[in-house]
């Protein structure tokens, strides 16, 4: 009797250790205690951290780097990369924005913007999984070509006026309908769960992994590898077409220029949140959380008066740290 | 009673002839040894049970009904497992995510269906026991040793009522004491009534654990005999050419 009792206790305390360990081994739970102290360190140190007004703020820049993040992460679980979402973001908020100007409804800009961003998506993914060129260069090709044709969508002209739906876009970008809290991060929460949801419980998701963790197996066992590829990348331009949507009605203006460089940003969110380039590895977690700690940063160094030129050290240096623990882990780990 | 006959089996692609006419047959519960050199057709031989190729003549007959297959998926729905020689494992992934890949349990109704983690770790757990292996189901695969991979792979076969198990070159590439697990595996699907290919170029392993070997040269079948009535020396002859044909 009391032997089982003791089995039992046994695996249950060892059932905890692994859980614990597991969350000590992990990438993105050190970044979250990061962004945890970067915030209390700022609440105490200024004034100005720890107001309504910036966590606002805070919360809804992280959106958009946040949301494009979530798909950019699926696209590096598969071992690929999409270095088209900034430009995509620029196409799909001037098709939103054309479409309104022209006077139809936020309906059917909506479903324009979303249309070209899905379509975008396939046009890569046939090109990768079917076609065989690496991701790589297929959106470098569509990072500059997406813009271009938002050029050429717009005249390169500032649109800021969205026909009869104006002040709806406006709210749906710019509101807080919920506690005060900016609409977009509610749509980023959304996205988020739904993403998480459907890495760790779908059968997708599973897939995903698996092509990124060796990509003849799956073909091997049967996984529709070139179809996933496919629906990965499309997924990635939807959270771009989507966050240039939000963004749009946010600034109330679009220029050819919104988007431009951002693609690296999100890539580091994710990477700094755990994802691998390598693939196999990679959560929705850890992309808002890289995120997140990319836009604490961002807003510590103007609140603690550090000139702006700092920034991008200091974001690449988050960059390196993140990634030199995740390898500094594995040695430990290879040692043992 | 054989459950899978093969009769004048041929394969070219263009003017190569991989396969020459091949006939053979497996029973059940029984360990056949394919062994050749390099090119002899065993890959090519393999394959063509395995649904990945289709024989350019000759039929294949199953159970006694014609086996027609035109990709590996409709193999494995008409019980043959292949464990492929590079096991075909995803190392981010655990044992028993690996076990059911292609294939996985799932929970719910129509299109919103969830994945069945309890159900797929029980069932793998289930089967790691019956192969005798220590392999747990929740060890992520990337930190196994080569005989728990090697077990996670034959597990991959023990999902369906397989009767036919194809393995490439099982025993390379790992350590001794791991061949012994692997062979012991071997004995394990054939006593529950499987017929177990085993194509490799260990001499040893094949004569530990077959019952019969079927040697290939150039595309042709030069024996097909009891491991009770040839020897490594003969069969090694076989092999290189030395003996033309038994």
């Amino acid at each position: 009797m009391s032997t089982t009792a003791n089995t039992m206790a046994k695996t249950i305390e060892q059932k905890q250790q692994s859980w614990l360990s597991e969350k000590l081994n992990s990438q993105t739970f050190w970044v979250f205690i990061a962004v945890v102290f970067a915030c209390l360190f700022l609440t105490f140190a200024t004034d100005s951290f720890a107001t309504t007004k910036n966590l606002y703020n805070i919360t809804r820049n992280v959106t958009f780097v946040a949301i494009i993040a979530l798909g950019m992460t699926l696209v590096i679980i598969t071992g690929g990369i999409d270095l088209s979402v900034g430009s995509v973001l620029c196409l799909c908020s001037m098709v939103l924005g054309v479409t309104m100007h022209a006077g139809y409804g936020i309906e059917v800009g909506i479903a324009a913007a979303i249309a070209t961003s899905l379509i975008v998506g396939a046009f890569h993914g046939v090109l990768i999984a079917y076609i065989g060129m690496p991701s790589f260069v297929v959106t470098l090709g569509t990072l500059s070509v997406a813009r271009s044709l938002a050029m050429v969508a717009s005249g390169n002209t500032v649109v800021f006026e969205f026909g009869p739906d104006h002040d709806l876009l406006l709210a749906l970008g710019g509101g807080a309908w919920f506690f005060g809290i900016a609409n977009p991060v509610l749509y980023m929460i959304v996205l988020a769960l739904i993403t998480g949801f459907v890495l760790r419980w779908t059968r997708f998701g599973r897939y995903v992994y698996a092509i990124g963790g060796n990509e003849h197996a799956a073909r091997l066992t049967g996984v529709p590898v070139r179809p996933i590829k496919v629906a990965v990348y499309m997924i990635s331009s939807l959270s771009a077409g989507i966050a240039g949507i939000i963004q749009t009605g946010w600034l109330g203006a679009i220029t050819t220029n919104i988007g431009a460089g951002l693609e690296l940003q999100v890539i580091a969110a994710a990477v700094i949140g755990g994802a691998a380039l390598a693939g196999g590895v990679g959560t929705a977690t850890g992309a808002i959380i890289g995120a997140a700690l990319i836009e604490v940063i961002r807003n510590s160094l103007g609140l603690l008066g550090i000139n702006a030129f700092w920034q991008g050290c200091f974001i690449g240096g988050a960059i390196l740290l993140a990634v030199l623990f995740d390898r500094v882990r594995n040695f430990r780990q290879n040692d043992e | 009673m054989a459950i899978l006959e093969l009769t004048n089996i041929s394969k070219h692609f263009g003017a190569i002839q991989a396969v020459n006419d091949i006939s053979l047959s497996l029973a059940a519960g029984e360990v056949v040894g394919l062994m050749g050199d390099n090119g002899a057709g065993k890959s090519t031989l393999v394959k063509m049970i395995a649904g990945n190729y289709r024989p350019s003549h000759g039929t294949m007959r199953m159970e006694d009904r014609e086996l027609v297959m035109h990709k590996p998926v409709e193999a494995r729905q008409h019980g043959i497992e292949i464990v492929h020689q590079d096991l075909a494992l995803c190392n981010n992934l655990t044992a028993a995510a690996n076990v059911f890949l292609g294939r996985e349990l799932r929970l719910g109704l129509g299109p919103l269906k969830i994945l069945d983690y309890a159900g797929m770790y029980k069932r793998a757990g289930q089967i790691f026991a019956e192969l005798k292996s220590e392999t747990r189901p929740r060890d992520l695969v990337k930190q196994m040793s080569g005989g728990q991979r090697q077990a996670v792979a034959i597990a991959r076969t023990r999902l369906s009522n397989a009767k036919i198990v194809l393995m490439d070159e099982p025993t390379a590439a790992i350590s001794v004491r791991q061949v012994a697990e692997v062979l012991n595996l071997i004995r394990l699907l054939r006593d529950q009534g499987i017929a177990v290919v085993l194509i490799s170029h260990r001499m040893p392993d094949v004569f530990a654990v077959a019952d019969r070997i079927i040697v290939l040269r150039r595309g042709r079948k030069v024996a097909d005999k009891k491991i009770a009535k040839t020897s490594p020396e003969e069969v090694t002859g076989l092999i290189t050419g030395a003996i033309e044909q038994v």
